[in-house]
Formats: C-alpha cells, sequence, structure tokens
C-alpha cells in the first residue's frame, strides 16, 4: 500500500511577494492606513518634481555658467591647474583605494563611477567634435585647451591604472600618507602659482571661487585645525592649571557662538590684529575664521578619543619608565587619533557644509556663484534650478562622505555597544 | 653594608623635578601667551587709533535713524542703538524658542516613522533625514526664501485656506487667539484637567496591559474637562481674531513676514532632521534584554514604552538634544541671508552705520554666549533629573 504525502506549502499570503507585502504594509488596519497616506504623499512629491524637472524648469542656467560654478572668477586659461590638482587627487585616490582595500576602495570605485557619468555629461554639453578637433591638432600651449571630457578620461585612467599597478602592496601604506600630505602643498603651490613667473602666474586667493573654493576652504581649515585641535585637547586635559583654564576657555568661547560671528570678526578684525604691514585677503581671512572655530570642536573631538583610552595602557607605559612625552606622543595619541577618525570625517562634513557660510561674507564659493548667477539680468528668476544644484552638489559629495564614514565606523568597530 | 638612606633616594635635582617642572612650563606659557596678547593689543590699538575706532559701546545711546522691519517691542528709526539690539534680540530668541519646540515636535515623529516597521513611512522618513543632512542650511534657507516665499501669489491671488489661512508675497496670516474676560476661570480649568489626566496615565500604565487605552483615556479626561470648562464659564474664554482682505494687504489676525516664515521653516526641517536621529539612536540605544525582560514579567507593549523605553532612551538623548537646540540658536544668525533683523543681522547694520565694528561684534559674541551657558544650564538640570535613575 502506498501513502502519498502531500506537503502544504505555507499560505500564500505569508510568503513571496504576498508575504513581504503583508508584513511590511498592511499588517494591521492602522498600518495600512499610514500606507496609504504616505504613498499620497510620494504620489504628490514626485509626479510634481518630475514635471517640473523635465518641463518647465530652465536648466540652461547651470550648463551656460558650468566653469564659473565649479572654479568661479579663476582666470579661464589657467583652469588646466585645478584640473592638474585633480589628476593628483585621484592618482593617490588610485593607490590608496589599491593599498588599504576596504571603506576607501568602496570610495574609489563611487569615485570611478561618477567620472564615467560626468565624462557622458561633458561629452553632451561639449559635443564630440571638440574633443576630436583637439586630439588631431592640440596646437602650441595645448594644455590650457584640453576639453573637460578628455581631462575626466584622463583622471578615470589614472584612478583605474594606479588601482592596478598597486594592488597588494601593503609596505606602500607610510609612504602614501606622506604623499597625500605632500600633495595638499603641492595643491596650494599649483593653484597660487608665483609672482612674475610665466608658466604659473599668480592667481590669488581672491580669484579662487566655485566648487574649487568651497573644497580649499574646507580641506585647509581642517588639515590647519588638526594639529591646534590635539594641542588644546591636550591642553584641556593637562594637569597644569594654567594651560587647562585657557584651554577651556577658548573651546568653550568658541563653541558658544555661531561662526558667522567668527567668520565676520576675522573679516574685521583680523586686519586690526596684524601687523600694518601684513596685509590678509578675504579668502584667507575666511580660512583662518574657519580654521579657529574648527580646532575648537576637533580638541573635543580628540578629547573624547583620549579619554577612551583605558588607564592601564597609561600605567603600564608608565611602568615601562616612559616620561609623560613618550607615554603621549607613542601610547596615548595613536590610539586616540585612530579612534578619531570617524568623528573628524564628520566634522569635516559638516565644514563642507559650513563653507556656503562664506557667502555671507562675500566669497565667491559655491552658493556665492549661485546667488551671482541669479544677479545676472538674463537668469532672474531661476532660483529654484540653480539652488537645486547648488544643493545637489553638496549632497553628493556629503552624502558619500558620510556613507564611507559609516563603513570605516565599522570597520574600525567604533561606535559598537 | 650600608643600605642608601630614603632621603638620598628623593634627592633629585631641581631641573628633573616634576612639580619645579610643572611650574616653570606654567610660567613660561603664560608668559609667551601674555606677550602674544600684548603684542596683539598694541597691534589692535595702533590700528584702531589710526582708524579712529573706538572701544566703547557710547554709541548705543545714541539715535539709530534705520528701520526694522518688524519685532516684538515698538521701535522707530528715532529710538537709541540699544534699542535696536534689543529688537534684534528679542527677534532671535522669539523664532529660536518657536523654532525649539516645533523641531522637538516634528523631529520626534520623524524619528519614531524611521523606527517604524511600516517599510514606506520609514524610507519616507530616511530620505527626509539623509536629503536634509547632507545638504547646507544656508541653502535649505535660501531656496525656501527666494524660492518658494518670494514666489508666493500677489496680493489679489492670495492662497486661501479655509477662510482663515492666507498665505501671499507679503507673508503668512492665521487666526489670532485673543483671550477674553473668563480666560483665567477656563484656565483654572484647564490645568485641573491636565492634573486629571496626568493621574489617569500613570495609574493605566501601572495597570492595564492594553496598548494604547491610557494615553487615550488620559487624553480624553483632559478634553472632557477642558470642555466642560468651556460650557460653566459661560462667555468663550478664547475668540479668534481673523485675518481679514484689506485694501492693500490682509488686516488683524497674526502676520508672519515672509522672512520670519522662511527662517522658521527653514531652522524646523534642518533642526528636526537631526532630532529625529538622536532620537532613534536613542531608542535603539535601549538594550534588546531589557525589552524581553520587561515582556518576560508580563508587561503590555505600551508599559513597556512607557516604563521601560522611554526613560532609559531619555538618559541617551538629552545631551545630544541639547546640543540640537544650541545649534538651532546659534544657526538662527543666518537669518542675514534673507534680511530678517535677528540679533547678527541689527548688529551688523549697526556696526555699518556707526562705524564702530569692533564693540559691537565683541557685544554679539557675548550675548549669544550668555544664550548658549544659559540654555546649557537649563539643559543641565533637565539632565540631571533624567539621569537620577543611575546607579
Amino acid at each position: 500500500m502506498t501513502t502519498t504525502v502531500e506537503t502544504i506549502g505555507p499560505p500564500r499570503t505569508s510568503v513571496g511577494v504576498l508575504g513581504w507585502l503583508k508584513r511590511n504594509l498592511f499588517s494591521t488596519w492602522y498600518n495600512t492606513l499610514l500606507t496609504i497616506l504616505s504613498a499620497w504623499l510620494v504620489y504628490s512629491v514626485l509626479s510634481q518634481l518630475i514635471v517640473w524637472a523635465f518641463t518647465s524648469a530652465r536648466w540652461g542656467v547651470i550648463s551656460a555658467n558650468l566653469r564659473l560654478f565649479m572654479v568661479g572668477p579663476y582666470p579661464p586659461d589657467q583652469v588646466w591647474r585645478p584640473w592638474l590638482v585633480l589628476a593628483m587627487v585621484s592618482l593617490l585616490m588610485g593607490l590608496s583605494a589599491a593599498v588599504w582595500g576596504g571603506t576607501i576602495r568602496t570610495f574609489g570605485n563611487s569615485l570611478a563611477a561618477a567620472y564615467a557619468t560626468l565624462i557622458v555629461i561633458a561629452l553632451l554639453i561639449e559635443g564630440f567634435g571638440r574633443q576630436v578637433a583637439w586630439l588631431s591638432s592640440p596646437g602650441g600651449e595645448w594644455w590650457k585647451t584640453i576639453p573637460s571630457a578628455i581631462w575626466l578620461t584622463v583622471n578615470l585612467i589614472l584612478l583605474v591604472g594606479a588601482y592596478l599597478s598597486a594592488r597588494g602592496r601593503k609596505g606602500w601604506q607610510s609612504a602614501l600618507l606622506l604623499l597625500w600630505l605632500l600633495s595638499f602643498v603641492v595643491t596650494i603651490v599649483l593653484l597660487q602659482g608665483f609672482v612674475k613667473n610665466d608658466f604659473l602666474p599668480e592667481v590669488t586667493t581672491g580669484k579662487w571661487g566655485g566648487l574649487l573654493l568651497t573644497f580649499m576652504l574646507a580641506t585647509v581649515s581642517i588639515v590647519l585645525s588638526f594639529p591646534i585641535g590635539i594641542l588644546f585637547a591636550l591642553g584641556r586635559r593637562s594637569k597644569m592649571p594654567a594651560v587647562k583654564i585657557f584651554c577651556i576657555l577658548y573651546i568653550e568661547l568658541v563653541r558658544g557662538v555661531p561662526l558667522v560671528t567668527i567668520l565676520y570678526m576675522t573679516q574685521i578684525m583680523l586686519p586690526l590684529f596684524l601687523p600694518g604691514e601684513l596685509r590678509v585677503d578675504n579668502v584667507i581671512r575666511a580660512m583662518s575664521g574657519m580654521m579657529f572655530f574648527t580646532a575648537a570642536y576637533m580638541a573635543e573631538n580628540v578629547r573624547g578619543g583620549l579619554q577612551a583610552i583605558p588607564t592601564g595602557q597609561i600605567e603600564a607605559a608608565h611602568a615601562l619608565g616612559l616620561n609623560e612625552v613618550f607615554v603621549t606622543l607613542f601610547i596615548v595619541l595613536p590610539q586616540a587619533l585612530r579612534m578619531v577618525i570617524p568623528a573628524t570625517v564628520g566634522l569635516f562634513i559638516s565644514l563642507f557644509k559650513d563653507t556656503t557660510l562664506a557667502t555671507i561674507v562675500a566669497l565667491l564659493e559655491l552658493l556665492g556663484v549661485g546667488r551671482s548667477v541669479l544677479a545676472q539680468p538674463e537668469f532672474l528668476g531661476l532660483q529654484t534650478e540653480v539652488y537645486v544644484f547648488v544643493a545637489a552638489i553638496f549632497f553628493i559629495f556629503s552624502y558619500a562622505m558620510s556613507y564611507a564614514s559609516y563603513r570605516l565606523e565599522e570597520a574600525l568597530g567604533v561606535g559598537k555597544r | 653594608m650600608q643600605q642608601p638612606s630614603a632621603a638620598q633616594h628623593t634627592a633629585v635635582p631641581f631641573w628633573r623635578d616634576v612639580r619645579v617642572l610643572t611650574f616653570l612650563s606654567q610660567v613660561v606659557f603664560v608668559l609667551i601667551l601674555a606677550m602674544t596678547a600684548a603684542f596683539l593689543y598694541s597691534n589692535l590699538s595702533s590700528a584702531m587709533r589710526q582708524r579712529g575706532l573706538v572701544a566703547n559701546l557710547d554709541f548705543l545711546n545714541r539715535e539709530s535713524g534705520f528701520e526694522i522691519g518688524e519685532g516684538l517691542i515698538p521701535y522707530r528709526p528715532s529710538d537709541t542703538y540699544g534699542h535696536a539690539f534689543a529688537v534684534g534680540l528679542l527677534n532671535t530668541l522669539l523664532v529660536s524658542a518657536i523654532g525649539i519646540v516645533l523641531a522637538t515636535i516634528l523631529g520626534v515623529i520623524t524619528g519614531v516613522a524611521r523606527l517604524s516597521t511600516n517599510w514606506l513611512l520609514n524610507r519616507i522618513a530616511a530620505v527626509y533625514i539623509e536629503i536634509i543632512r547632507n545638504t547646507p542650511l544656508l541653502v535649505q534657507l535660501v531656496f525656501i526664501y527666494f524660492g518658494v516665499f518670494v514666489k508666493l501669489p500677489p496680493v489679489r491671488e492670495t492662497l486661501n485656506l479655509g477662510d482663515a489661512f492666507f498665505a501671499n508675497q507679503r507673508g503668512v496670516f492665521m487666526p489670532r487667539p485673543e483671550p477674553t474676560a473668563s480666560f483665567s476661570t477656563w484656565l483654572g480649568f484647564v490645568a485641573v484637567g491636565l492634573i486629571a489626566a496626568i493621574v489617569v496615565e500613570r495609574t493605566l500604565t501601572i495597570r492595564a496591559r492594553q496598548a494604547i487605552a491610557s494615553i487615550l483615556s488620559a487624553l480624553a479626561v483632559f478634553a472632557l474637562i477642558g470642555a466642560l470648562g468651556w460650557l460653566l464659564v459661560g462667555a468663550a474664554p478664547i475668540t479668534f481674531d481673523l485675518p481679514v482682505p484689506g485694501r492693500f494687504n490682509f488686516t488683524g489676525g497674526l502676520a508672519l513676514s515672509p522672512e520670519f516664515s522662511a527662517l522658521l521653516t527653514g531652522l524646523v526641517i534642518y533642526t528636526a532632521a537631526f532630532i529625529a536621529e538622536v532620537v532613534r539612536g536613542g531608542i535603539q540605544a535601549v538594550k534588546k534584554g531589557q525589552i524581553e525582560a520587561a515582556r518576560a514579567v508580563g508587561l503590555g507593549e505600551a508599559q513597556i514604552l512607557r516604563l521601560v523605553i522611554f526613560p532609559q532612551a531619555m538618559r541617551v538623548i538629552v545631551p545630544p538634544l541639547t546640543s540640537q537646540y544650541l545649534n538651532l540658536a546659534k544657526n538662527s544668525s543666518l537669518a542675514i541671508a534673507m534680511g530678517f533683523p535677528d540679533l547678527f543681522s541689527v548688529s551688523s547694520t549697526i556696526a555699518n552705520q556707526t562705524g564702530q565694528p569692533v564693540p559691537v561684534i565683541v557685544l554679539v559674541m557675548v550675548t549669544y554666549l550668555a544664550m548658549s551657558l544659559f540654555t546649557s544650564l537649563l539643559m543641565n538640570i533637565y539632565n540631571r533629573s533624567v539621569q537620577i535613575l543611575e546607579r
């Protein structure tokens, strides 16, 4: 006698698409209500947005002013210098992605994807003919006339090439760190140039603008504020009352006032504090204001890292006979700084967004360029298009950085409870 | 064999004695600090003398001569600079106070929505939070002001919401509640209702296992007593002054200028996204074991939320919430980008008019600092009351 065993699957409403829908959208009557309300909200916002973006929005204002948005009033025949800086960053990024892997490789991948997208967009705007024309007869001073699409392709090749050639070379880590630091100096020299030099004529910081200025403001202030912040953090935990009180006063004073007031103060007071013969322009003043501001927040971040070091580490170092300075330099700081990397990325993101405040002291960074474009009579009334574009650029960079920082946090095991 | 005495052991030469070194390095530090300060001060004073700048606040008593768009206290151009400064300060306090309340409400709702099991709601909250947190506040503010409020229809084509709320280029208009003679009596009823509601909520939360029941009953008790009071006091305790279309603009009601509305909207939307993350982090910080243990001892879902999750989450939430409140107050200084006369914007006008930026900047910074310290103090007191449960 044979018996047939019938296998009865789970009810259709608890597995597959239906099951997912029931669990996640329609589990109870109020969840169903919420789902319907949310769906209506999404539909009404998205439909209006799409109709606006593809029919009534006039994006011509963006493509007509793209160079302004990217580099501001930087002389057009010198734009190859920011491009060269970008190429250097791509190269170092490719090497770092290969050497460190992990999060940085993810970051490199997204950068490569971004370049690929931008090449397509650049080709659409510039046209294919221009690239071919330049390739067939570059002419004298050829580096001044390279079209954007070719520059972007070079960047993509450098990024991928550096990655492929440096895979598995763990030994390059410290050399690369040094190169990154060096690239910071090279960037400033390359962008600034020299007085009375035909090849690299001086471009004063007053002529820096757009996204270039946004990045330079954020990078310069974060790099310079790092050592200052470490000193303030150490000072705040010092056993010497004079040092401690000074550091606490500085940190709390700066954290208690808005960035705008500090920018305004450096704008007006910095020239008064410096000796009369020393003149500093707007951009330097804004940079120093941001540096003073960031140093206080950096100090608090580093202090958090210092506090997380177990006292056993310090006691063990003392037991081995290290003095206070060596304990700080070789035991405490290396561990503490590793812990504050994610917080520092977070600080960089907020600083990157805060560079927009430089508009208030009349600098032409990304938002400032947007406002000056809107002041031109032919682009009146296009606020929505311009501000959406500016916001989108900020969003892409900040989101990429915060995603990377999140992955980094996971990789370092910080913030796990 | 001679043992070295204790005195020989401790006889450290003074240049290696930690106490002496500490003292000396502090002296050097203070000296360097004092010299730098003296150098900067001499530069400052000579530069100020050259440009005819002063280091006192005497000008605050002079007539200002400029207009201020709006304010809580009456102000005319013939009033003093000090008076103008007060108008700006009050505007900052007003927008910060309202902003903090609204941002907290929106932030808590968004934070809870972010944790919802409803997938669509959860995604909407996530997208909102990510977009707002990853774009600069100033860009959002100029977008809301120049892209939305300035582009509202002109007065003749005013947007009308139920004949009570209106919006046009000149601002937003809504009914203004006006207390009448019987208002104070009714307020007594409201107070009684509030106390009763709290008592009901407390007792029901401890007893009932049924979700939502305690909150709904408490709300019902509060509404019942409030309504009873409304009927018993005779005349209505609150009347609403509706905005009426006039010849050029609306009159009556509560009128908010486009600048104020844009600043408030921007600050609330921005800060709420950050508060939502704080709330989410706080709730997620409560360990799963706590909730499982609460279920094991037989508590209902509402009881777990009210008695286990909420008190523990508050400990994590309050400190970062404080810094978000402080950020909102400090961020209100961006009002200058759209011309709302807040503390910073009025002060920069004063600095331009008097040509004395140095004392004005110092005054502004001290004022913001005082505001920050005062808010921190209040929140620290509240924080201590939450943290007291710690063992």
